[in-house]
């Protein structure tokens, strides 16, 4: 069962949902069913639609999306449902008694091809000039439904000016189709509460929290919006122009690095499977783009394990040892910037529990303006860095004030998977038949701890094979089978994990000056948890407040999008359960077969560690680059 | 203005009643035997639908829940009706007694009243009348004796039209935007807060103690086959006596107009903004389920009014008045008034009107609520009705100032 199926809590704009029983056969049984004259059986509160998919047949449908809850409000997946004299939306009508439905009679069809048309005759349709052509949904079924003329009229003037105000979320709002959809996932799926339908009758539309611009409303970032928008209306805060001319400016020297969730995912943008991982393929087609440097996040994703492991272990033994009250447990994850801000507005009395460590992508800025800068002799105002992230939020996160720890910007530009498959396809390249390359040196061959960072569970796992090693000085092989923690894999929404320390080891050399032994874990038992999505966050926080079981926790991994960063908003449209969970298939296949799995031995880490950051994890340089501090935000508004 | 005409004399609502009998009576008798009387009346929901008030109360009575709740739709905000508000202000006895009768036989201890926010300034009298009622014992724990409690409360609805249909109206007595459900599930399944509820109008409740006390077949002797008991009407428009009436099921317009003393007249909308509209060689229909169907609006204009003065009103009505959530209305009823204006402008084309009327018939069997499904009504039946005066070049010229 998937989190988002579970019971909804009750928000607001309740009014467009049908709260789908749990276990339909709790409410009785099975129930016969005809469709288009063939009888099927079907577990009681099925909708139509489902039934029809499982007869294989195609019935259209906008405002319908896995993941959320239901709407009826497009009207284009109408059907007959005999003795019923309106058409019946088949994504929430819950079959209850044996019906008999046609799917595509000269009614339904007529009525589906006026819906159509009219939300043409709305839509500012500019087919050539959108993100989304080829990848829309409204043209998807004005093609279905063979529009070639506009029977309705066809809107061309500007009602809604473009908001593009947010590093991360543009809003066009004269491509809206009002499906709702933005709003569920806002509202329901986030629980986050930007975007909601105002108005009323021909004034309706979807609008922020006082009609503010993007940048001004709690907005998290997290771009959730963006991958179940059908249309154009919603997208990433695209930064290809610049980046093109960085490209094409000799005296730059770009850089590029990439997170492990677009490799898992770009291959659909370029028509393939979910589930293809084309790390090699990218590799090549980054350099034949322009790129100086190609380099492979999952190096900082190693040094985040190192510094915020560490930060874990001196935490809590400055909690239960030192008794020090200034310190708070458990410690939240902090690589999610959606996350990171979503706290910032609204639980910054746990702002004390984030981990100071900085997300992988903003260490590994820091660390090329100083280490690599040194290193290579490239002065660092020459050096851009780009980072590709499956996210929208880390656009946010290279813009914060803050994040110039080297004494430059540190990240220059968050390029999602979508906007790089677009520089690919624009220098003529078709990713999937390029030969594959490795990572550039000295950050190449990162460990598979840092891979699995993209998918939900990831960090704690990779966080976990590190930190019990440290502690019992065993190998974690020996804990968990292959080195799996399974436990805290799969796209249950809050998954737990307790581990009993049984025995500890040496304090191992790089933490000796910070902890003089283990013995005070001993007999312990380590609890963590692992949430997605942020309302399942919004759970945990919720318990932990009401002093419930979470608040005796330790160390809770926190991502902001369903499924962790595979599902994040700058990944490839569409998404659903069924693809992140094929694109975490190929992040967790790939990560088997690598030599390095465990952060801490990965030699460029240890490199790095005796080269740079001499006083090791958590010593002054860390701090000044690798690790960060936060800011209390509105509740309503940004301040 | 209308209040001093209006008439207080009736088959039924407005007949002869002891107050309370019919409650003191129904507490009295078993559910089934209400659930019989009911049925046996054959009475009908008053706001508009027309559903079986037995086979609702039925349904309600039969869902498995530990809560349930009675809601009194005194929404009235179709246009041209004001039937609602006589009742409320002068019998909210009647009201109470259905409410609390529903909530014996369906097994609610709750009402709700949503009252229409223009009504406001009935909320306190209302109130007064249910603390008389709780000091003799008619509301409250343990109502005359028996093992049944029941409580009444009055919300002030927040004043938009579509608030009235019954599953926006729960929404917006739970806070939320009004916003037509999803249906099914229906009310009586998952109502307000999600338990069995029953939504009925006001005179739909009044018109029940009265079958209680006289009995479901006394109740069905009046009005036709197919609509049984009286209708409570509000007429407005260009006539001497507007007001609200008590008429028979089965009256025609005819009938109707001379009872009112309406004269010239051209048209009569019957229904409300949602109705149709009807001319002369119509008047000999008859005010029915099965005919000329309302929820209580007549409104009567003779011979100096515009026909697309009207339509335009009418259409400019639902465009704000859509809840803007579903396609075919809030679309489809901006462009069906945009070819009102072509109309008037008289740049409209056959082929065009043919299509405008395909797609107000999508809009009548594709929109998700009762609004966006009848609103095409109005349209559809001034274009049918008054076409010669409305496409007819002769006559045009009259038309121009519009
Ligand atoms: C747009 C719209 C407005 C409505 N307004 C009212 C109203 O003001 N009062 C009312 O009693 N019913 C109204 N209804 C009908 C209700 O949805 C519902 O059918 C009724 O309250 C049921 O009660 P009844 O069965 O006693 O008629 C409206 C329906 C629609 C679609
Ligand atoms: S028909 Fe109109 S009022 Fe009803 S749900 Fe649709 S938009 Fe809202």
């Amino acid at each position: 069962m998937s989190m988002y199926k579970k019971e909804r809590t009750p928000i607001s704009h309740q009014a467009l949902f049908v709260e789908k029983p749990a276990h339909p056969e709790d409410i009785g049984g099975s129930v016969s069913v005809k469709i288009n004259g063939k009888d099927l059986i079907v577990p009681m509160g099925t909708t139509i639609l489902e039934a029809c998919r499982m007869m294989g047949y195609h019935v259209p449908t906008l405002c319908h999306h896995e993941d959320l809850c239901i709407a009826g409000v497009c009207r284009v997946c109408v059907v007959e449902v005999d003795g019923m004299k309106p058409l019946q939306a088949s994504c929430s009508f819950p079959i209850m008694a044996p019906i008999s439905i046609k799917t595509s009679s000269p009614k339904v069809r007529k009525a589906r091809q006026n819906v159509i048309d009219l939300l043409i005759s709305e839509h500012k349709g500019e087919c050539y000039s959108c993100v989304r052509n080829n990848n829309c949904e409204l043209q998807s079924l004005s093609k279905e439904y063979g529009v070639e003329s506009y029977p309705y009229g066809h809107r061309t003037e500007t009602k809604h000016k473009i908001d593009n105000t947010s590093y991360s979320i543009v809003r066009e709002m004269d491509k809206c189709v009002h499906c709702l959809r933005c709003v569920r996932t806002c509202i329901d799926l986030q629980e986050v509460g930007v975007l909601e339908a105002v108005g009323r009758g021909d004034e309706t539309h979807v609008g922020t929290f006082m009609e503010k611009m993007m940048s001004d409303v709690v907005c998290i970032n997290c771009g959730q919006c963006i991958n179940r928008c059908p249309t154009g209306a919603l997208h990433a805060n695209d930064p290809r122009d610049m980046i093109w001319e960085a490209i094409d400016n000799p005296q730059k020297h770009v850089i590029i690095q990439t997170a492990p969730s677009p490799r898992a995912a770009i291959g659909e943008e370029f028509g393939l499977e979910p589930g293809t991982s084309l790390t090699g393929e990218m590799n090549t087609a980054m350099r034949k783009i322009g790129f100086d440097r190609v380099f492979d996040t999952n190096f900082a994703a190693d040094l985040t394990i190192l510094e915020e492991g560490t930060e874990l272990l001196l935490r809590l033994y400055k909690k239960l040892v030192l008794n020090d009250e200034n310190v708070q447990v458990p410690q939240f994850t902090s690589c999610c910037p959606g996350w990171v801000k979503f706290v910032e507005h609204f639980y910054p009395e746990i702002i004390p529990n984030l981990s100071t460590t900085k997300s992988p992508q903003q260490m590994f800025g820091a660390v090329l303006k100083t280490y690599y800068s040194e290193k290579s002799g490239i002065k660092p105002e020459d050096i851009v860095t780009v980072a590709v992230m499956p996210c929208s939020a880390k656009k946010y996160e290279c813009n914060r004030p803050e994040m110039n720890s080297s004494g430059y910007k540190d990240i220059d530009f968050g390029l999602t998977t979508r906007e790089l498959a677009q520089m690919i396809r624009e220098s003529g390249i078709y990713l999937p038949e390029l030969e594959k390359s490795e990572f550039d040196d000295p950050f190449g061959d990162a460990s598979g701890a840092g891979l699995i960072f993209g998918a939900t569970g990831g960090v704690m796992e990779a966080a976990l094979r590190t930190v019990l090693e440290l502690v019992t000085g065993k190998k974690i092989e020996n804990l968990f089978e292959n080195m799996d923690i399974k436990e805290v894999r799969g796209f249950e929404g809050i998954k737990t994990l307790q581990i009993p320390v049984t025995e500890v080891g040496e304090v191992p050399e790089i933490l000796k000056h910070l902890v003089p032994d283990w013995n005070w874990l001993k007999g312990a038992t380590i609890k963590v948890a692992v949430a997605h999505g942020t309302a399942n966050a919004k759970k945990i926080i919720k318990n932990i407040k009401e002093g419930g079981e979470f608040a005796g926790y330790h160390f809770i991994e926190v991502m902001a999008c369903p499924g962790g960063c595979i599902g994040g908003g700058g990944q490839p449209i569409p998404t659903n359960e069924k693809i992140r969970s094929q694109r975490a298939k190929a992040i967790y296949s790939e990560e088997k077969i690598l030599n390095e799995r465990k952060s801490h031995d990965n030699p460029k880490i240890k490199k790095i560690y005796s080269e740079f950051l001499t006083e090791g994890p958590c010593g002054h340089l860390s701090h000044k680059l690798l690790h960060t501090h936060y800011t209390v935000r509105g509740r309503e508004f940004v301040n | 203005m209308t209040e001093k005409i209006r008439k207080r004399d009736g088959l039924i609502i407005f007949s002869e009643y002891e107050k309370f009998s019919g409650l003191k009576k129904a507490l009295s008798l078993s559910q089934d035997d209400i659930l019989f009387e009911l049925k046996s009346s054959n009475l009908k929901g008053r706001g508009g639908a027309g559903f079986p008030i037995s086979t609702k109360w039925m349904l309600t009575a039969a869902a498995q829940s530990s809560e349930k709740y009675v809601v009194c739709n005194a929404d009235e905000g179709e246009p041209g009706t004001f039937k609602d508000r006589v009742l409320l202000k002068e019998m909210p006895y009647l009201i109470f007694e259905g409410m609390i009768i529903a909530g014996y036989t369906i097994g609610a201890k709750k009402g709700i009243v949503y009252l229409r926010g223009e009504y406001n300034y009935l909320v306190n009298p209302l109130n007064e009348f249910l603390d008389e009622m709780k000091n003799e014992n008619l509301l409250g724990e343990n109502i005359l004796g028996k093992d049944f409690s029941f409580e009444i409360e009055i919300f002030s609805g927040h004043g938009a039209y579509v608030c009235g249909e019954e599953t926006a109206l729960l929404e917006s007595l739970e806070g939320q935007r009004g916003e037509a459900r999803n249906r099914p599930p229906f009310p009586v399944n998952r109502g307000y807060k999600g338990f069995p509820t029953t939504v009925n109008n006001v005179e739909s409740l009044s018109t029940v103690p009265h079958i209680i006390m006289k009995g479901g077949s006394w109740y069905s002797q009046f009005g036709t086959e197919k609509s049984k008991g009286t209708k409570l009407i509000s007429v407005s428009g260009d006539c001497e006596k507007p007001g609200v009436y008590e008429i028979e099921w089965g009256t025609s317009i005819y009938d109707l107009l001379e009872l009112v003393k309406a004269e010239n007249t051209k048209a009569v909308q019957v229904g409300g903004a949602s109705g149709v509209c009807v001319n002369k060689s119509q008047f000999d229909r008859t005010i029915a389920y099965e005919d000329l169907s309302t929820g209580g609006s007549i409104m009567i204009f003779n011979e100096s009014r515009n026909m697309l003065a009207i339509l335009k009103n009418f259409m400019e009505f639902f465009v704000e008045e859509s809840c803007g959530q579903c396609t075919p209305c809030r679309i489809g009823n901006q462009k069906l008034l945009a070819f009102v204006e072509k109309i008037i402008q008289n740049e409209q084309t056959f082929s065009e009107l043919n299509k405008i009327k395909e797609l107000a018939e999508t809009m009548k069997i594709a929109s998700k609520c009762g609004l966006g499904q009848s609103s095409p009504n109005p349209f559809l039946s001034i274009l049918e009705n008054f076409k010669e005066e409305i496409f007819d070049s002769n006559s045009r010229g009259k038309y121009e100032h519009v």
